[in-house]
């Protein structure tokens, strides 16, 4: 299977969103997901499995302003 | 006494009519009135934005001098209440909404459903991403700050684009919680992309 990150291959992984952002140590309520063209909701992080072809774009938040 | 024509006609001369007349019929909106928001709302107010809603929860605190637009007076008072008193120093004739609260998941959409851009100015990364996840389903075009604590290079801050209506200004990586401070004039050049950026998609220029 391969899906693309933060337009990266990524070959080894299988399962979910949230999942993938486990293994790259991001807290879930810090980031803005979107799957395929479309922003995702943190609900469904768990739910939504990834399949071949899938294009994600991670943005991870950091704190000051 | 200079009237709302005076003042337009100077923003005219400055940034051009057609400019001007599109600022002039914009609405922005500036979530959280810190270092970035504070700064944006002057920049958006010196270019002449017809709308800005402006909120934040908080009161000026002695903390806040260091990077925020506020003066030692406002401390005490709400950062919308005194930010709103600037801004009336800068241009009176501009329509500025103002909410004292905390913008969260529920009240979001109906704050800002009318704004053409909104600027995200949150410090708390969860507050980021909430507002972010919130309005990005309704098409609603979002600038954000990640990233501007510490004394790294200003050069390293920079605009992208990399999720649809989604344009994120900062190095994204300089967190305040690994103990970084936050400095005036790092803070400002996040704001200052994020004003920039803001202008450039009001005037249809949608590339970074």
């Amino acid at each position: 299977m391969k899906i693309k990150v933060n337009g990266e291959f990524l070959t080894d992984f299988s399962g979910s969103i949230g999942e993938l952002l486990k293994s790259k140590n991001l807290s879930a309520n810090r980031v803005a997901v979107e799957y395929n063209g479309q922003i995702i909701s943190r609900e469904n992080f768990n739910s939504t499995f990834l399949n071949d072809g899938d294009t994600l774009e991670i943005v991870h938040f950091v704190g000051g302003g | 006494m200079l009237t709302e024509k005076d003042i337009f006609n100077a923003l005219a001369e400055r940034h051009g009519l057609e400019n001007q007349k599109k600022f002039a019929n914009s609405c922005v909106g500036i979530a959280g009135l810190g270092g970035l928001g504070s700064n944006i709302a002057v920049y958006l107010a010196r270019l002449g934005i017809g709308k800005l809603i402006l909120t934040d929860f908080d009161n000026v605190d002695i903390t806040n001098i260091n990077r925020q637009n506020y003066i030692l007076s406002d401390i005490g008072k709400p950062k919308t209440k005194a930010l709103y008193d600037h801004l009336m120093q800068i241009n009176p004739y501009l329509n500025y909404e103002l909410h004292k609260l905390k913008v969260t998941s529920e009240n979001a959409v109906s704050l800002f459903s009318d704004c053409d851009v909104v600027c995200e100015a949150f410090d708390k990364p969860d507050q980021k991403a909430m507002l972010i996840q919130t309005l990005l389903p309704q098409n609603i075009k979002i600038v954000s700050g990640n990233g501007m604590a510490g004394i790294n290079s200003a050069n390293l801050i920079k605009t992208t684009n990399p999720i649809k209506n989604l344009y994120i200004c900062g190095d994204n990586q300089s967190d305040i919680s690994d103990g970084l401070g936050l400095m005036s004039p790092r803070v400002a050049v996040c704001a200052a992309h994020q004003a920039t950026m803001t202008m450039r998609l009001l005037l249809n220029e949608n590339n970074i």
